[in-house]
C-alpha cells in the first residue's frame, strides 16, 4: 500500500458521515434471477447473430465437426490445452501442447486453438472460460487466429444470471460473444481486429432424441 | 449552500477536466462545423435505433434499472467499507493497492511503477480515468510512450486530436478522415490505404501486433471492481483489452474510488445493463475478469479520488458517482449532437459531463457545463443507472449562482425580475404592460442587447387577457 490512503478514507467519512447512513447491502432486486438451462436454438441463434460460425453435432461427431471447423481455415498446428476430451480431437491433428508453457511468439506461429467453456449463455450468446481444464491459459484462446470452442449442450445456462452464478470467482474469466469487432469508425461494426478473427462454436447435443 | 465546498477537488494544472474557452465559446464555434454536424447526426442517429432494440427486447429492464441504482447507491453510501474489503481482497490474491488523493499523485505513482519495471514503452487499455489524469502527458515528460491500443484511441493519438465521446471517441471522424490519419501518422502503412472500415481495422492490427507481443507493461482502467472477492472487470470489443491484460509482465489498473460492486452477484445486473446501453449489443465481444495477480503477473491497482469525494459530498450531485459511462446520454442528447463531445472541455462530455466534471473539479472552475442542456430529459430516460441528470445540472445552475459566476446580465435581469412579481402593486401594472407588445405583431423582435434572444426564437405574443385578470373577472362575477 503506498499513497494517500487515510486522506481519502477521511474525506469520503466527512462527505458521507457514517452516523447518517442506510444499513449496508439493502438493495431491492426485482429483475429476473437464474432460471436454469438454455435452449440450444436460442444459443445457437444468436451465436451466430455475431457473425461467429456454428455446427450443431451429437455427441458421437464431435471430432469429425472440429476436423470440417479446422479444414476450412486450412488451419493445420493447433494448440490444445490439457484436460480436453481426447474424444473430440481429430485423428490426423498436429496437436501442440502448451505443458511447458508456449512463448507468444510460438502461439502467433500457430494457426488454431481447441478449447471448451465453462459456461455459454443462450440469451446473450456467450461463451465463457474461466480457464481451468481443457480451455487453458489465457493467452491460448487469445493470440491463435482461429478459435474452435466445443460448447456440450449441458452448459448452456438460459441468461447472464444463470452464468454468474455458476462462475467461481476466484477463478480469472473471458467472456467471448462473437470474434473480435470494432464500431469505432462511423459506429459500423468490423468484425476481426486483435483478438482470434474468426470464432468457431461446435454446440454439442446431449444425448437422446431433441425436444 | 449545498454541496461541499470543504473536501478538496480536482487540482487544476493536470489531466482534462477544464476546458482552455468556456462552454458557450466552444459550442458556438462546433455548431458552424458542418462535417462535424454530418458525422456526429449519423453516428448518433445509428447507435440509437440500436440501443432501443436491445434494450426493449429484455422484459425486465426497468427493474435491473433500478437494481443497478440501488446497488451503486449501496456503494456510495458505504465507500470506505467496501473500498477496504476491496483492497484486503485485491492484496491477499497478490495484487498491490496504492490509493491517490488526486491526478497528480496518481501519475506519479504509475511512473514510479514504470519505472521500476524498466520500461520505455507501455500499451494502454482505452481508460477515461488515465484521460482524466493526463497520465500520456506524464509519462511523455518522463520520456515513456504510451500507446493507445483501441482503435478509436489510436486514431486520436495519432491525430494529435483529442476524444470526443466514451465509448467511440473518435466519434467526430469519418472513415476518410481517419483514412488520412492513418496514411499520414502510422508507421509502416500501405500509402494505399482505402478508407473501408475493415481495412482501417486491419491496418490498426498489424501496427499494434509487435507492440502487444512484446510489452512489458500494460495500464487498463477497470470497468468494475467487486468489492467482496478483489475481481477487476474490463468490457471491450477488439481485444486489445484481452492482450494488454494478458500479456504484459506487469499490469497497473488505474480506476476512480466509485467504480465498486459490493458482490459478485451484482455483475448479473451490470453485464446487463452496460452492453445493451453502451454499444447497444446483447453483449460486447469481449469482458476480461481477473482476481489479483493473474497467471504469474504483477498487479497494481491505482485507487483515485480526484474530486470524487467531494461529489460524493453534495448529497443533490452524489448519485452522478453511480456512472458506468456507457454513453448512453450523449447518444440522446440534443446539445452533444450539434456541438460534439470536445466543446464541453473535459474528458467527461454530455449531458453526464455537464454534471460530472463541474463535481470534480468544484462548480467555480466549470460554471457554463450546467448550463450546457435544454433539460429535455432524454438522458435520464435512457441512464441505465437512473441518474436524474436534468435536476441535477438544475441543481448544479443554483450552486454557479451561488459561486457568483452566472452571467451579469442574468443576474441584474433576475433582480428585476424578482422586485416586480414581490408585489401585486407592481406586477398587476407590469402585466398589463406587457400587453402593449401585442401592437409589435406576431413575432416582435426585442431591442439589443435582448435581440441576442430573439434572433434565434419566437418571443410569444402577449395574451390579450392575463390570468390574473381573468381570476378578477370571475371573483366579480
Amino acid at each position: 500500500m503506498t499513497g494517500s490512503r487515510d486522506a481519502v478514507l477521511a474525506r469520503i467519512r466527512a462527505a458521507s458521515p457514517p452516523s447518517a447512513r442506510p444499513p449496508l447491502g439493502r438493495v431491492e432486486r426485482s429483475y429476473r434471477g437464474p432460471v436454469g438451462a438454455g435452449d440450444l436454438d436460442r444459443f445457437a441463434a444468436r451465436v451466430a447473430d455475431y457473425r461467429a460460425a456454428v455446427t450443431r453435432c451429437g455427441a458421437a461427431e464431435v471430432a469429425s465437426t472440429v476436423a470440417e471447423a479446422l479444414g476450412r481455415r486450412g488451419a493445420n498446428r493447433v494448440v490444445v490445452p490439457a484436460g480436453l476430451d481426447p474424444a473430440w480431437l481429430p485423428a490426423d491433428l498436429e496437436v501442440v501442447g502448451d505443458d511447458p508453457p508456449l512463448s507468444t511468439l510460438q502461439l502467433d506461429a500457430l494457426d488454431a486453438t481447441l478449447t471448451t467453456c465453462a459456461v455459454a449463455v443462450a440469451e446473450t450468446g456467450t461463451i465463457i472460460l474461466d480457464h481451468g481444464p481443457g480451455q487453458g491459459r489465457r493467452a491460448l484462446t487469445l493470440v491463435p487466429d482461429v478459435h474452435v470452442v466445443v460448447v456440450p449442450g449441458h452448459l448452456v445456462v438460459a441468461g447472464v444470471p444463470d452464468a454468474v452464478a455458476r462462475l467461481d470467482p476466484t477463478r480469472p474469466h473471458t467472456w467471448i460473444s462473437g470474434p473480435s469487432a470494432t464500431s469505432d469508425i462511423e459506429l459500423d461494426r468490423v468484425e476481426g481486429v486483435h483478438g482470434p478473427r474468426t470464432l468457431h462454436v461446435v454446440v454439442c447435443e446431449p444425448p437422446g432424441p431433441r425436444p | 449552500m449545498s454541496g461541499a465546498d470543504w473536501v478538496p477537488v480536482a487540482p487544476p494544472g493536470v489531466g482534462h477536466l477544464r476546458g482552455a474557452r468556456p462552454f458557450p465559446q466552444e459550442a458556438a464555434a462546433a455548431v458552424t462545423d458542418r462535417t462535424l454536424r454530418s458525422n456526429l447526426t449519423g453516428a448518433t442517429t445509428r447507435i440509437r435505433a440500436k440501443r432501443d432494440a436491445a434494450v426493449s427486447e429484455v422484459a425486465d429492464w426497468e427493474q435491473l434499472r433500478e437494481a443497478g441504482a440501488a446497488i451503486k447507491d449501496d456503494v456510495l453510501a458505504h465507500l470506505d467499507t467496501y473500498l477496504l474489503r476491496l483492497e484486503e481482497q485485491v492484496t491477499a490474491r497478490g495484487g498491490t493497492v496504492h490509493w491517490a488523493a488526486d491526478a497528480a499523485e496518481a501519475n506519479r505513482i504509475i511512473l514510479e511503477l514504470v519505472g521500476a519495471a524498466g520500461a520505455g514503452e507501455v500499451v494502454k487499455v482505452k481508460s477515461m480515468t488515465t484521460q482524466e489524469i493526463g497520465l500520456n502527458e506524464a509519462l511523455a515528460a518522463a520520456g515513456v510512450a504510451a500507446i493507445e491500443t483501441d482503435l478509436a484511441e489510436l486514431i486520436v493519438q495519432l491525430g494529435d486530436d483529442w476524444p470526443s465521446h466514451f465509448l467511440v471517441p473518435a466519434i467526430h471522424c469519418n472513415r476518410t478522415e481517419i483514412r488520412d490519419i492513418f496514411r499520414r501518422a502510422m508507421p509502416g502503412v500501405d500509402p494505399e490505404l482505402p478508407d473501408e472500415p475493415a481495412a482501417l481495422a486491419e491496418a490498426s492490427r498489424r501496427y499494434l501486433r509487435d507492440k502487444f507481443l512484446s510489452a512489458e507493461v500494460a495500464i487498463s482502467g477497470a470497468n468494475f471492481a467487486v468489492a467482496e472477492t478483489g475481481t477487476l472487470a474490463v468490457v471491450e470489443s477488439e481485444g486489445n483489452g484481452r492482450m494488454c491484460l494478458t500479456l504484459p509482465r506487469t499490469l497497473v489498473t488505474v480506476m476512480g474510488i466509485e467504480k465498486l460492486l459490493p458482490r459478485w452477484a451484482d455483475l448479473e445486473v451490470f453485464m446487463q445493463l452496460l452492453p445493451r446501453s453502451s454499444t447497444a449489443e446483447r453483449m460486447n465481444p469481449y469482458t476480461s475478469f481477473w482476481t489479483g495477480a493473474t497467471e504469474g503477473q504483477e498487479l497494481h491497482l491505482v485507487l483515485l479520488d480526484n474530486g470524487r469525494t467531494a461529489t460524493l459530498a453534495d448529497p443533490a450531485g452524489r448519485a452522478a458517482l453511480r456512472c458506468i459511462r456507457c454513453s448512453a446520454c450523449l447518444n440522446v442528447c440534443p446539445v452533444y449532437e450539434r456541438v460534439g463531445g470536445h466543446a464541453y472541455g473535459s474528458v467527461y462530455p454530455g449531458p453526464i459531463g455537464a454534471v460530472l466534471s463541474p463535481q470534480l473539479t468544484g462548480v467555480a472552475a466549470n460554471p457554463t457545463l450546467p448550463f450546457a442542456s435544454t433539460l429535455c430529459g432524454a438522458c435520464y430516460e435512457v441512464c441505465p443507472v437512473a441518474i436524474d441528470i436534468p435536476t441535477m445540472l438544475v441543481h448544479l445552475r443554483e450552486r454557479a449562482v451561488a459561486a457568483g459566476s452566472e452571467p451579469a446580465a442574468e443576474r441584474v435581469a433576475m433582480r428585476a425580475m424578482a422586485w416586480l412579481m414581490a408585489s401585486r402593486r407592481r406586477w398587476a401594472p407590469s402585466l398589463a404592460a406587457l400587453r402593449a407588445g401585442r401592437l409589435l405583431g406576431r413575432r416582435p423582435p426585442l431591442p439589443p442587447p435582448l435581440s441576442a434572444w430573439t434572433s434565434s426564437r419566437d418571443l410569444p405574443r402577449p395574451p390579450a387577457r392575463t390570468f390574473m385578470q381573468w381570476w378578477d373577472e370571475e371573483e366579480r362575477r
